[in-house]
């Protein structure tokens, strides 16, 4: 990606002075495609911003919350009276304070009709299931008092056994909510054979014990905190007619319907407003204890109140991710055609079901056949409730951890092989002929080339010279060991078709919304129901409207997120922004020219039929007269000469429900050099080659990839939730939940193939969740692969250089043991630290 | 309460302060200097990151009565006569951000980088802003914006 170019330059200028934008403007199809640096950034850059926590308003107070540090007990007694007593301390709230008023937090998505799952009540009155959950909160008239008081609130609990590990509670020893008689929330299940989508996989199993090869192995998906930036904030006026809610959320519009239908509010009279939101990655794709009882404090004292979070309450009861066991059953014929694929997955809730949660492993069933075509499949996952913190969509969803089984399988029967990885995933993936392709989960795959990403990543990976020197290396016995790692990857994103959303229980649709406002100088403001926290959609869907209504970049201003200008949409996760969001803006743009084209022709004195619309402007054919949309537009607001009965408006909306997911893929390579006396594990390449479609702005595009590599990078090789025995997150700051640093990071060669989506009018592909999907398999297969020679066939993630060093010397069977162990105990908690250094890749 | 007097951004205040306010704090509620912000509560971040008497300071990791008499410049004070700093301009030209919410911690610390080692490899730069956590960019664009900026005029 070049950092300058003339024709970037010139928009800059452009956007800076505001002044010559016709002369860039009135081209078709020249913004489409182009690097344009982004219009969120001016006030980026220049600390402008609009941050949830920035937020004053006239008597506001400040909320802090008491947290439980018990992951399971009975509260026996509060005495919140010392807190009230103190400096500026104006109420204090028990759970019993509010139970009448405070509801209980949605789950959107029951998996099964049968779903075992607790009330969550914001704060709980009696018992509290996870440490870091509510206990009290405080209002005071600065935050600091606020803080000051939470320590003088008095609270007696008697501890109760905790559900703490995952497989232990599968077995209900220990239950996470005695009154629920279970811990095993719901059992969801797909059978190809069933579906009619395919064959019986304990036949193909059965068929390779006897003549072929079957493939077992069991991994772990630690527990992953999503870690966005921002810590999450909320305010809420209660002094206008509409309750304003601003929240650093992903989901202004689900969160508005949510509080009103939980809390008995009229939805009319709520307002939500995500302002600046600094990142989220599914994190903020939740409705949250906090915003609730905001919500209920501020009504009861009819004073705008405010919450921010410490970084230590956002890791410890924001939401979590990931968190499964999968055991995996891969059967293949001799030659290496895979026959059949079992997946069981445990996944942990965490001790309530959240907003999507129960979901996330279900989004998983449709991918765990990625880009292969094998002909019988079988899915369950039992999602399981602890006493920890609950677990939602963290970013990818589901996705990563169906790619991570797949690729790590893949590789395996390579191994059993002797074969390149390259080479096995090749003989099973789907040509690019075969296209469109109804897998064996039911998808129809539109469109891929997985031969034309694959060639393209290992030409500029160099693979071949670098399987040479791991050849050298492993000959002359070298102390650092290559090892190389492939994965590919599809993923189904652009969530989703309402109709499949419902056939899978999920409470609502997965439409988006855009409206177009054409303003009476010419300019044009855009509204969009995505509601962006860091992608830069105010840029994106500038550049596609600019090229679709034929205007400059500069003259159109997207809005988003606040229910009040935008009031209706379904958020941002997904990757579904650009797909879904972007195509509802095609859609009601393309609205604006059919109600201008009646006018323009009225106006030119000719007939529709021999009206064309091109960069810009309505020209009659086979004339040069014509008329600019923005001219249109101006006699369109004065209404002086329009034809009869046509209504003087050009503004339009539209909502679009994809009939299809999206599909982009990939293939990603990774290079990893590893001392094999320390277990240090340095990067030394990584190339991905993503299909995303059709690219409306190249720099976006890779900056996602860019991001989304590091965070699934940061899964394999550092970041893990930890608890110790009693249920405490260690991993509770940033010392100790290990967010790569730059110094831990290396450049990558990004690079892409396109064969356009056809279920867009634009051609795209989702980009958000790609980087993450596919690097964490990458990375592990790379791992595994350098130790190869030295038995070892699987090392859990993350992969901690004394995980490494361990197999290494554990070999074989002992290297299994070694993964099983948890990596941060008493004696070895001081590598959860030595980890950034020993560990970081350069 | 303590008084101070400092330079904030150009602009001279003087406020009463609890002694045990921060500097991020400080900043942020009295002054109304929102551009920095608070990204955690153990110094790792970097995301409070500002100047003080010309030096990257993380403003959570200093109590406000430090800086007195300090001369203070946080992300707002950075631009000259609306003229962005070269830097702000090279995270915008590279795509340097995304939520953009570490960003102006990650500006300031860059800015003074440059200014102890002005022609840094890639290398200098990573282990330079070890100190300041993004979770959107994976770093590759911060480090293209900071070599974009020594390879421009860097003035400051």
């Amino acid at each position: 990606m070049t950092a300058t170019q003339d024709e970037v330059s010139t928009g800059s200028t452009t956007e800076a002075t505001g002044s010559t934008t016709e002369a860039t403007g009135s081209t078709t199809g020249r913004e489409i495609g182009r690097e344009r640096r982004r219009k969120e950034d001016a006030r980026l850059i220049t600390g402008r911003t609009r941050w949830t926590d920035n937020i004053v308003l006239p008597g506001m107070l400040h909320m802090a919350m008491v947290r439980s540090p018990f992951a399971h007990a009975k509260i026996t007694r509060i005495d919140t009276s010392e807190a009230k007593a103190a400096t500026n301390v104006v109420a204090v709230f028990t759970g019993a304070d509010l139970a009448d008023e405070q509801g209980a937090l949605p789950n959107a998505w029951p998996i099964t009709p049968d779903q075992v799952a607790p009330a969550h009540p914001p704060m709980p009155a009696d018992r509290v299931t996870f440490a870091g959950e509510i206990v009290a909160v405080i209002v005071a008239r600065s935050a600091a008092e606020a803080r000051d008081a939470a320590e003088l609130v008095d609270v007696d609990y008697e501890e109760l056994p905790a559900a703490l590990d995952l497989k232990e509670a599968a077995e209900d020893k220990v239950l996470a909510h005695p009154e629920l008689g279970t811990n095993k929330s719901a059992l969801w299940v797909f059978d190809s054979a069933e579906a009619g989508t395919g064959g019986n996989v304990e036949e193909a199993i059965a068929a390779a014990r006897t003549d072929g090869i079957v493939i077992e192995r069991e991994f772990r998906q630690q527990r992953l905190i999503p870690a966005f930036m921002e810590p999450r904030s909320v305010v809420v006026d209660p002094t206008g007619e509409q309750i304003t809610m601003w929240s650093a959320t992903q989901i202004p519009h689900i969160l508005r319907f949510l509080l009103a239908a939980v809390l008995g509010v009229p939805e009319s009279k709520v307002r939500v407003i995500a302002p600046d939101v600094g990142g989220g990655f599914g994190g903020k794709l939740q409705t949250t204890p906090e915003e609730f009882l905001a919500m209920v404090i501020a009504r009861r004292l009819g004073k705008p109140v405010k919450y921010t979070e410490t970084r230590s309450e956002s890791l410890m009861a924001g939401h979590h991710g990931r968190d499964q066991w999968q055991r995996l059953t891969l059967s293949a014929t001799k030659e290496g055609v895979v026959t059949g694929f079992k997946v069981d997955l445990l996944a942990d809730l965490g001790s309530y079901v959240s907003l999507i949660g129960g979901g996330v492993p279900v989004l998983g069933a449709f991918m765990f056949n990625a880009i292969y075509k094998f002909p019988a499949y079988h899915f369950q996952v039992q999602t399981v409730l602890t006493n920890k913190t609950w677990t939602d969509a963290y970013r990818g969803a589901g996705r990563p951890e169906a790619t991570f089984g797949i690729e790590r399988m893949m590789d395996e029967l390579a191994a059993e092989l002797g074969e390149d990885p390259i080479k096995v995933r090749e003989r099973n993936w789907i040509k690019h002929e075969e296209f469109p392709f109804t897998t064996v989960a039911g998808l129809e795959y539109d469109s891929g080339n997985y031969e034309a990403a694959t060639a393209q990543a290992m030409a500029s990976f160099g693979y071949d010279e670098l399987r040479a020197e791991q050849a050298r290396r492993r000959d002359s016995g070298d102390r650092v060991q290559l090892g190389i790692g492939v994965s590919t990857f599809t993923e189904m994103c652009g969530l989703a078709p309402s109709r499949v959303l419902g056939s899978l229980d999920y409470g609502a649709g997965g439409w988006e919304h855009a409206s177009v406002r054409m303003l009476p100088t010419g300019k044009v403001e855009v509204i969009t129901g995505a509601s962006a926290h860091g992608q830069g959609h105010e840029t994106a869907f500038s550049q596609i409207v600019a090229d679709r209504l034929g205007i400059a970049f500069e003259d159109v201003e997207v809005l988003h997120g606040d229910t009040a200008i935008s009031h209706k949409g379904l958020d941002t996760y997904g990757s579904r922004s650009l797909v879904v969001g972007g195509e509802a803006l095609v859609r009601a743009v393309d609205k604006v020219i059919e109600k201008a084209k009646p006018i323009a022709a009225h106006l030119m004195e000719a007939s529709v039929d021999d009206l064309e619309f091109s960069g810009g402007r309505f020209t009659v054919r086979g004339t040069d007269q014509g008329l600019a949309i923005g001219e249109i537009a101006l006699a369109t607001f004065a209404a002086h000469n329009l034809p009869d009965g046509v209504e003087p408006s050009l503004d339009s909306d539209a909502t679009y429900d994809p009939v299809n997911f999206n599909y982009p893929h990939g293939t990603h390579l990774c290079a990893v050099e590893i001392d094999t006396e320390t277990g240090a594990i340095k990067m030394r390449k990584y190339t991905c080659v993503d299909d995303i479609g059709n690219v409306i702005n190249p720099l976006i595009a890779a900056g996602q990839v860019h991001g989304g590599l590091v965070q699934g990078i940061a899964q394999a090789l550092w970041e893990e939730a930890v608890y110790d025995d009693a249920g405490t997150l260690v991993s509770a700051s940033f010392v100790d939940y290990l967010v790569p640093t730059s110094a831990d990071t290396i450049s990558f060669d990004v690079g892409h193939t396109t064969t356009p989506a056809l279920t867009n009018t634009l051609g795209t592909k989702g980009v958000g969740e790609a980087g993450t999907i596919a690097s964490t398999p990458a990375v592990v297969n790379a791992v595994v692969d350098a130790l190869r020679p030295f038995g070892v066939t699987d090392i859990q993630m993350p992969c901690t250089p004394e995980r490494v060093w361990k197999a290494i010397q554990g070999a074989g069977a002992a290297s299994t043991e070694g993964a099983a162990a948890p990596h941060f105990s008493a004696e070895t908690g001081m590598s959860g630290t030595a980890d950034r250094t020993e560990g970081a890749g350069q | 309460m303590t008084r101070i007097k400092l330079t904030v951004d150009g602009a001279s205040v003087a406020d009463d302060v609890e002694p045990r306010m921060l500097l991020v704090q400080y900043l942020r509620e009295k002054l109304g200097k929102t551009g920095t912000v608070i990204g955690c509560d153990t110094s790792n971040c970097g995301a409070c990151t500002v100047h003080v008497n010309g030096r990257s300071v993380k403003s959570c990791n200093m109590l406000a009565v430090q800086a007195d008499g300090a001369e203070v410049t946080t992300i707002e004070g950075l631009a000259k006569d609306g003229e962005l700093h070269p830097v702000q301009e090279a995270f915008r030209e590279c795509h340097g951000l995304q939520c953009g919410f570490c960003t102006p911690g990650m500006i300031m610390r860059s800015v003074d980088l440059l200014q102890e080692n002005p022609k840094p490899t890639e290398e200098e730069i990573r282990i330079g802003l070890e100190g300041n956590l993004c979770r959107c960019t994976g770093y590759h664009n911060i480090v293209r914006a900071v070599q974009h900026a020594a390879g421009g005029e860097v003035t400051a």
